[in-house]
């Protein structure tokens, strides 16, 4: 019996995609986003919400995850900017590999950038990097505040939270402080920001975030490689 | 069910590091899953019991080591185990800590045994 050392990652394939992908996106200035929660935490309103919002000529691609239909994709299509479906017929997440063929046929110059949708769910998306340069969680005050802490995970490495639903708090018991607090705990200083995606500058903060990442993408990619 | 994903993933890998051990049987792989890696370790055995059924590689044991999750002080340098998710030092109570482990999920090694018979080889893992 002998006993052979093992050092790479699990998900070493999904990582190497992922690293590729993350330099195509440093090298053409894209900002990458992946939005995850759980199934009706408003991550297509968001989506759509936002780029109704958008300055027309920032370039916006979006690639919606789901296990069936085209339903997203056909919602946001209607902002005028390019959408692609990935549907995953079963899988609980998306994967590097899903996301390098689904980009194929654009072109990094020509974008700014570029939203993930993720499947929804909580759990496996987080062990998957997709290359983005940030995830982001999201979780509605119409779910419970301890959702950080039973899927620490996701929260752990999402560099921003955003609490969706905000112009519910009136009806609903739910403690936003407490679920900041939550956050974190499993995730100190962690970005936080609360957004309504159906009242008037329901999104100014989330917008202005965007603005911010958008901002910083362009220089890196003016900035020489690291290596 | 991310753990199916996982499952052909650690066969793929297993398959690949033999590559390079011409006559060498896979006995045990082993792991370390971070507590904040969003695997669970039971499902995962599930998964990789079911990919194996009907290969070669019946009975290839997995051994998952679950890792907690440890932080370093920024400020004073403690490192401690994280007990309900207080991420503050436990030295001096600064909020300012770095994870050190607890997000793996890494391979440990590989345990084979060689009897100069010929490698066996999983069909069907891409």
């Amino acid at each position: 019996m002998e006993r052979l050392p093992l050092k790479s990652k699990v998900l070493n394939e999904n990582q190497i995609i992922a690293e590729s992908l993350r330099e195509r996106f440093r090298e053409h200035g894209v900002l990458c986003l992946n939005l995850i929660s759980g199934p009706g935490s408003g991550k297509t309103a968001l989506l759509e919400r936002t780029l109704a919002s958008l300055d027309p000529t920032t370039r916006v691609c979006v690639l919606t995850g789901d296990i069936q239909t085209d339903n997203d994709a056909q919602r946001l299509a209607k902002y005028g900017f390019p959408v692609k479906q990935i549907t995953t017929g079963g899988t609980c997440h998306l994967d590097g590999r899903m996301i390098e063929k689904h980009l194929a046929a654009w072109n990094l110059d020509e974008i700014d950038l570029l939203f993930i949708e993720n499947v929804g769910n909580l759990v496996c998306p987080s062990s998957y990097d997709l290359g983005e340069a940030s995830k982001i969680v999201l979780l509605s005050v119409t779910e419970g505040e301890d959702k950080p802490l039973k899927y620490p995970s996701i929260f752990f490495k999402s560099d921003l939270f955003l609490l969706t639903k905000i112009d519910l708090l009136p009806y609903v018991p739910f403690n936003a402080n407490t679920a900041e607090a939550n956050a974190r705990l499993v995730h100190p200083g962690m970005e936080i920001v609360r957004v309504s995606s159906t009242v008037e500058g329901g999104l100014d903060a989330w917008l202005a975030w965007l603005e911010q990442r958008m901002t910083r993408a362009h220089e890196d990619a003016l900035a020489p490689a690291a290596n | 069910m991310h753990e199916l994903s996982i499952a052909e993933s650690i066969l793929e890998a297993v398959r690949k590091e033999l590559v390079n051990h011409p006559g060498a049987h896979p006995i045990r792989v082993g792991l370390r899953i971070g507590e904040l890696a969003a695997v669970d370790v039971d499902s995962l055995a599930f998964c990789f019991e079911a990919v194996l059924a009907g290969t070669d590689w019946e009975g290839l044991q997995l051994d998952a080591r679950v890792c907690p999750q440890r932080r370093r002080c920024n400020d004073c340098g403690n490192e401690f185990a994280v007990v309900e998710y207080n991420a503050r030092c436990t030295v001096c109570a600064s909020s300012s800590t770095k994870t050190i482990s607890g997000d793996e999920l890494d391979f440990d090694y590989l345990e084979v045994e060689t009897d100069g018979t010929p490698a066996t080889q999983v069909q069907g893992v891409e």
